[in-house]
């Protein structure tokens, strides 16, 4: 019999109404939203009133997608000079002498100690610069962060364990994300999403950024600032670094920091008094301003070395002691530059630096365009594909064409109620799935006329074209949905977007085929009595 | 009322002769998308080569190309290819990947901004570094590859093997002709590229399965039909929906070709010539490759009925 009961059919449109139901927030403007949202009572639970709405992608709203990576060799450089300091340090306070001093190696120090006693000293000690690294899971890992090998005639090897840098690398990542977030909101943009992606990258999407130029300058930006003073040519305990003053020359910095970035405490903008030239003005902690004020106090008349990410953008004359714990950085900034290091000094220096591997900017109004064409092709699609089933089936068309609005909106509610991003692919997934989506109830319908040209009756023509066609149906959107899962787990932004539009769209349609499409035909059949399959 | 039908009821056309043409027409339009493949290539976008793609719009409409051209190739960054879309003044420039690792890449970006920013809007700016470019080649390689053998699975487990191997058959002959649309056409062949391959994959099996679908309920019924002609009802049985659901299609995706605008109208194209490969190769390449392979469960009379795995019924 053709019945479709009474249960079945609230059940049925109750699910349907829900679900368009949930699409609704996502139709709204976001003003119209957060009004929405405001209203809702606070007595409401959340889960009771549809809030939820589709994230569109940056593609469509505008925005930056950067993908950042650390520096691994950067970071490996730098661990080196610092092991090798230790070790210099180390040797001081064993009094032992190294034949032919400390040499780095690519992956750490090596230094030739002949005398057996000495080494016997020593080697004890440069052990201990090695520490056992935990793991948040594990604890002990039995790993440490530096080897030591003795080799033939004297030889001691410290060398940076495979483990040891991939630990640096792992915290490494974890410190920059801070420094970025804090970095991202001094920009006063919303909604920033910032997060770990793999081992040592971070990806850091900021949508509707007018200057995203603004945004690369200060994430690509260490910010390692350091107060260093000025030292002799030839002394060991200099190093050459290049110099805004002298035009890029390098000069000569003691390796000794007196005070770095880590203790300022604020750092503003602002104008020279006299120069009138854009400054940053800065603030010690306690520690710092100590420092501070004794290095200057030893040292006035010598030029102080203001050492930003191994550059010295400023190194003016000591002219008496500074001990209030404040100062001023000037360099030949434009205002820009005075806000933006200004901003970085706030935010922290990243650890190790960050290179841009990957970068996808797209304009406010490129993204505006792409919607309104989305918005006409859908309009365009749903137009066509209705007007020629209803060409094709007549009533039964009719019928169709409701199923697949109604699995367009279901579309909608789902991606809503999941916050789905929608994207431009995703888009073209919407119009492909209002061609594909008929084909549930195409297959159904042609089982029908198969059926009663047959000889079945009516009735019995319908009750087997459903059941005939069901596992078609099922073995036709399964091997699509695996194409389609396969591409959302490979897939990445957008092209994610369009996997997420595809699977759900094989969903929906599938439901309304199944469940809508038969209940609004035993209800026209109810009502009609026909004596033949109208089509 | 007199409704539309694209194909009359009842047919008996012999599709299976056919083959003799299709066969022969398939094979040698694969050997030249390989050959061409291999000379001419694919123009690979920046996702899979690296390197820098910017759109910009001249704020006064009016582009200037030639002396684009000229000043963004005295850069120092290599070959620029500068091309003018849209009708409002459009550019867009590609430069190659730069030597000197990830860092080296921004440096385009920077000057191109320094140069052009005051007379256009950058809509659009995108850079690859050469690692990541590599890990999306080898995302998009393997998708397609377990996309495949995925299918293939699910085909063994749901039909039998001979109908899972033609329909993987069809399969790869239209992921060889979409590519060679990629080379006829020279349109850009990047992440959405493998996203529309998968999906035509996915619509290459939708075709099929419908048809050995009916191959497997006609298997059933009549167990002494000789398998040309088992085929061929099973296509003409077919045929009156599969003309109609790539009608459908084919008009939401004019659709999206005509109004979807530019980013969207290579995918579009693409899956547009894809839903024509797709619907041929049902017809003319998987079911008649049957005929070769053999149905097991033919030649097994009497046990055909336990070798099929049964859906329904």
């Amino acid at each position: 019999m053709l019945r479709y009961s009474k249960t079945k059919t609230i059940l049925t449109l109750g699910v349907i109404l829900l679900g368009l139901l949930l699409a609704v927030p996502s139709m709204m403007s976001k003003e119209q939203r957060d009004a929405y949202r405001a209203a809702i009572p606070s007595w409401v639970p959340s889960w009771l009133i549809p809030h939820r709405a589709i994230v569109l992608g940056l593609d469509l709203q505008g925005g930056s997608h950067i993908l950042l990576e650390v520096d691994q060799p950067d970071l490996v450089r730098t661990q080196v000079v610092a092991l090798r300091d230790d070790v210099r340090r180390v040797l001081r306070e064993t009094g032992v002498a190294a034949e032919g001093g400390i040499q780095t190696t690519p992956r750490g120090v090596q230094l030739r100690v002949g005398d057996q006693a000495a080494r016997a000293r020593l080697v004890p000690k440069l052990r201990e610069l090695s520490q056992p690294i935990t793991n948040a899971i594990l604890g002990q890992t039995g790993a440490r962060t530096v080897e030591v090998t003795e080799g033939e005639g004297g030889l001691v090897q410290l060398t940076l364990s495979e483990q040891g840098i991939a630990d640096r690398v792992r915290r490494a990542v974890d410190q920059s994300i801070e420094v970025v977030r804090r970095r991202v909101d001094q920009l006063g943009t919303t909604e920033p999403s910032i997060q770990r992606q793999g081992a040592d990258r971070i990806l850091v999407q900021v949508p509707g950024l007018q200057d995203p130029t603004r945004l690369e300058e200060i994430l690509g930006r260490t910010a390692k600032l350091e107060f260093r003073l000025l030292g002799d040519s030839g002394s060991t305990d200099t190093e050459l670094m290049p110099s805004r003053d002298s035009g890029g020359q390098r000069v000569p910095v003691e390796r000794r920091v007196i005070v770095s970035g880590e203790d300022l405490t604020d750092a503003q903008p602002g104008f020279d008094s006299r120069t009138n030239e854009p400054i940053v003005n800065f603030r010690f902690n306690l520690r710092g301003a100590q420092r501070f004020g004794e290095a200057t106090t030893q040292n006035v008349g010598r030029p102080l070395a203001i050492v930003l990410d191994n550059e010295v953008i400023s190194a003016p004359r000591i002219l008496q002691p500074i001990t209030g714990g404040s100062g001023q950085i000037s360099g030949r900034f434009t205002v820009q530059q005075a806000n933006d290091l200004s901003v970085l000094l706030r935010s922290g220096a990243l650890p190790a630096k960050l290179n841009i591997v990957e970068r996808r900017t797209i304009g406010p109004g490129l993204g505006q365009d792409s919607i309104e064409a989305g918005k006409m092709a859908t309009y365009i699609a749903t137009l066509l594909v209705a007007a020629y089933m209803f060409a094709t089936y007549g009533v039964f068309g009719f019928i169709a064409n409701i199923a697949l609005i109604v699995h367009v909106g279901l579309i909608f509610g789902l991606m809503s109620v999941l916050e789905a991003t929608l994207t431009l692919p995703g888009i073209a997934g919407i119009v492909l799935t209002i061609g594909t989506a008929v084909d549930s109830n195409v297959l159904i319908y042609e089982r029908i006329r198969e059926e009663a040209r047959a000889g079945r009756s009516v009735v019995s023509a319908i009750q087997a074209g459903f059941d005939r066609a069901f596992a078609t149906i099922i073995d036709s959107n399964s091997t699509m949905a695996i194409a389609a899962l396969i591409l959302f787990f490979m897939g990445s932004g957008p092209v994610r977007g369009f996997a997420v539009v595809f699977i759900l769209g094989i969903l929906t349609t599938v439901i309304t085929a199944v469940t809508l499409t038969r209940m609004m035909i035993a209800l026209w059949y109810a009502y009609a009595r026909p004596k033949a399959i109208p089509f | 009322m007199r409704l539309l039908r694209l194909w009359p009821d009842e047919t008996r056309f012999d599709f299976m002769r056919l083959r003799h043409f299709s066969f022969p027409f398939s094979a040698a339009i694969s050997i030249a998308i390989v050959v061409t493949f291999l000379t001419v290539g694919l123009n690979y976008g920046i996702d899979f080569t690296g390197g820098t793609l910017i759109e910009m719009r001249a704020k006064d409409g009016k582009a200037d190309v030639g002396p684009i051209r000229e000043a963004a190739s005295g850069f120092g960054f290599g070959e620029v290819e500068v091309q003018e879309y849209g009708t409002q003044g459009g550019v867009s420039l590609r430069f190659r990947i730069q030597p000197g690792g990830e860092a080296a890449q921004t440096a385009v970006v920077e000057k191109t901004r320094d140069a052009f920013g005051s007379d256009y809007e950058f809509e659009r700016v995108e850079t690859v570094g050469p690692r990541v470019s590599g890990e999306l080649v080898q995302a998009g390689t393997i998708g397609v590859i377990l996309s495949v053998l995925a299918v293939l699975a699910y085909l063994w487990f749901r039909f039998e093997r001979e109908l899972a191997v033609a329909a993987i058959i069809g399969t790869l002959h239209d992921i060889v002709l979409t590519v060679g649309f990629y080379v006829l056409t020279q349109h850009e062949f990047n992440m959405t590229s493998i996203a529309a391959i998968l999906t035509i994959v996915g619509y290459s099996l939708n075709e099929t399965v419908v048809v050995f679908d009916r191959t497997r309920e006609l298997l059933r019924r009549y167990k002494q039909m000789p398998t040309v002609e088992l085929l061929n009802l099973s296509i003409n049985t077919t045929m009156s929906r599969t003309a109609i659901t790539s009608m459908t299609t084919i008009l939401a995706l004019v659709a999206l070709v005509i109004f979807g605008g530019r980013a969207i109208e290579g995918f579009a194209q693409v899956m547009l010539a894809g839903v024509f490969i797709c619907t041929y190769s049902a017809i003319f390449i998987s079911s008649p490759s049957l005929i070769y392979i053999g149905l097991r469960s033919r030649q097994r009379a009497g046990a055909g009925e336990a070798a099929l795995a049964q859906p329904a019924e």
